[in-house]
């Protein structure tokens, strides 16, 4: 069953296409049988790896010249769909590129955006699922009219699976006069460097937060980490207070993670924490306070001072080898 | 550096700074308190909004940044842009206490059950009213976390806009700006006006002051209704919202764990648990 034509909006990350992207192209396969990549960008460089994982065409722009991207992948989508194009659905990641598009897009198509969306499914319609209070309750939104439906797709909602199909059919995608909205300008990109395996990619994941009680404190977290061979990551909290980059951040805002492991030092687990982490296949919590929501998601709750723990753990950790 | 033209560049630049006095319009989010666990309205799928409402801290960032710039610029104001029902002002009174200049609130019946792209338009038209140099808004806010609406405003007000700060430098008519990317960050240079979101942490928000909080009492804050902003009660509020929650539904709980109290060799039972997930 289709229910007509999905776009989904391709990012790339480090030289290839973004896991996000792969993990949308799934999802969109499964609801369609008409699912088209749109990407600011030369369309000849991921038709390839988009058309492996079920993008049946490429809608590119083209260089965009430095532009910062967001505006001009909205305008161009929005020329589309007034000269003719109808997707049913336009999905777009929830990243930093991909909530400029949906905003913009919004605006133009006057469409709203059904936001912060971890499945997607043809209920008559297409209703996407978002869960609240930290994923206590799911709301399931539809759209009321009939046009195409922008949904923000949080990363890690679907699985990404190779369909094996060969590249993709690229088209161009004309971008109109964006006039002052598209003057912001991208100067210069910096990579932040970090050590051991990627927060959102790892395995395991060792997280500090508040009750670490000082800055200094992070390395016991850092050297759990090492030893385990875990990314380290954080909560708001000490992320806002500077301890460490907003890189390491996991939460709603930050990074959605589903490590196999994943554990909490001196987070009391607040709900803007518990959306990124709550998905976690084992988490193994260490607060001091009973009462802390982090210990109604743990698997294993060690209620007492990160201060004592932590360092008798990685004593433990190490004189096993 | 010789002294000779560090003075000049002092000189130059101060008066640049008075030239270019800075009105900066700051979105903010008056919410229910965080620490309060939060509720759907049963009949309507809204969050419940009946208790005072206070200042996002998403937005503290935001006016604390406005305040800074402005004092960069050698002058101008900050004007502060919110929408809340029952005409409150709680949340307005901190940011103002932390030395914003002025408010416009938006405050109207019709406005129940606004979505995001609702929410954005009220905001445009409202900060349309201020003619501000720069727009500030928090990425998010805390409460509803759409993340939509800061560039919902500026594609309704024809802006350029950088979303995610993490830090702001204005100078000649343009804003400089590290823009948070997956990797690290990126310098993104965009001409005023224009719209900037920003991140929790691009600046220590300051505590508002005992004379700051007595100042911000008689603070002006110009109360208007969408008919004053000349919006279309049909396209805002449950009219204009083009969608509808089907179904509110209880996620299956994860099962109770294992909890235990630490009395000095808790630790061992952790190492005991990574060896059976074969984690060492």
């Amino acid at each position: 069953m289709s229910v007509g034509t999905i776009w989904v909006l391709a990012e790339v990350a480090e030289g290839g296409v973004a896991s996000i992207t792969h993990e949308m192209l799934a999802k969109a396969r499964q609801l369609s049988d008409d699912v088209v990549a749109v990407f600011g960008g030369d369309g000849a460089s991921i038709a390839e790896e988009v058309g492996a994982h079920g993008a049946g065409s490429v809608l590119a722009t083209g260089d965009l010249g430095g532009a910062l991207p967001g505006p001009s992948i909205a305008g161009a989508m929005a020329a589309a769909i007034a000269g003719g194009a109808a997707p049913k659905a336009i999905m777009v990641g929830t990243t930093y590129g991909g909530r400029d598009v949906a905003g913009r897009l919004s605006v133009k198509l006057d469409a709203p955006v059904i936001t912060n969306i971890v499945d997607l499914a043809d209920e008559g319609g297409l209703v996407g699922t978002e869960p609240i209070f930290g994923g206590a309750s799911n709301v399931k939104t539809k759209f009321t009219s009939d046009k195409p439906g922008i949904f923000l797709i949080r990363p890690k909602s679907f699985e990404a699976e190779a369909t094996g199909g060969g590249a993709a059919a690229v088209s161009a995608l004309d971008v109109p006069d964006l006039g002052a909205t598209g003057t912001a300008v991208v100067t210069n990109s910096f990579v932040e460097a970090s050590e051991g395996p990627k927060l959102d990619e790892a395995a395991v994941v060792v997280s500090g937060g508040r009750g670490l009680g000082e800055s200094d404190k992070f390395e016991l977290i850092e050297g759990l980490a090492a030893k385990l061979g875990a990314a380290p990551g954080a909560s708001r909290a000490i992320v806002d207070a500077g301890w460490v980059p907003y890189s390491y951040q996991v939460g709603q805002t930050g990074k959605v993670v589903k490590p196999d492991v994943y554990i909490a030092a001196g987070i009391s687990g607040a709900t803007q924490h518990l959306v990124g982490m709550k998905g976690s296949k084992t988490i193994i919590a260490i607060n001091k306070d009973a009462e802390a929501p982090i210990f109604g998601v743990a698997d294993l709750g060690i209620v007492g001072d990160v201060h004592k723990v932590l360092p008798q753990l990685l004593e433990a950790l190490n004189a096993r080898g | 550096m010789v002294e000779f033209h560090t003075s000049l560049a002092w000189e130059i630049g101060h008066k640049r700074r008075k030239l270019t006095a800075m009105k900066v319009a700051v979105c903010v989010k008056q919410i229910p308190d965080p620490a309060d666990p939060g509720a759907l309205d049963e009949a309507t799928k809204c969050l419940k909004r009946d208790t005072k409402l206070i200042l996002d801290e998403s937005d503290s960032y935001g006016v604390e940044m406005a305040l800074q710039l402005v004092d960069a610029a050698g002058g101008g104001e900050v004007v502060l842009i919110s929408m809340a029902p029952n005409s409150e002002v709680n949340g307005l009174r901190t940011a103002l206490a932390m030395g914003a200049d002025q408010a416009i609130l938006v405050s109207d019946d019709a406005l129940a059950g606004s979505d995001a792209l609702g929410t954005a338009k009220v905001l445009a038209a409202a900060i349309q009213r201020a003619e501000p140099d720069l727009v500030l808004a928090a990425t998010e806010s805390s409460d509803g976390y759409t993340g939509t609406v800061p560039e919902q405003i500026a594609e309704l007000m024809g802006l350029p806009s950088v979303t995610f700060a993490k830090s702001i430098v204005a100078a000649d008519g343009t804003v400089n700006v590290q823009r948070q990317t997956e990797a690290g960050y990126d310098d993104v240079t965009c001409p005023l006006p224009c719209l900037v979101s920003v991140t929790a942490g691009v600046v220590e928000p300051r505590y508002p002051s005992f004379k700051g909080i007595m100042a911000a009492k008689s603070k002006p804050v110009d109360e208007v209704t969408i008919a004053d902003l000349g919006i279309d009660a049909g396209s805002v509020g449950w009219a204009g919202a083009g969608q509808e929650i089907v179904a509110v539904e209880e996620a299956p709980a994860r099962e109770a764990g294992e909890i235990i109290e630490d009395e000095g060799e808790a630790y061992q039972r952790i190492v005991s648990f990574l060896d059976e997930l074969k984690v060492i």
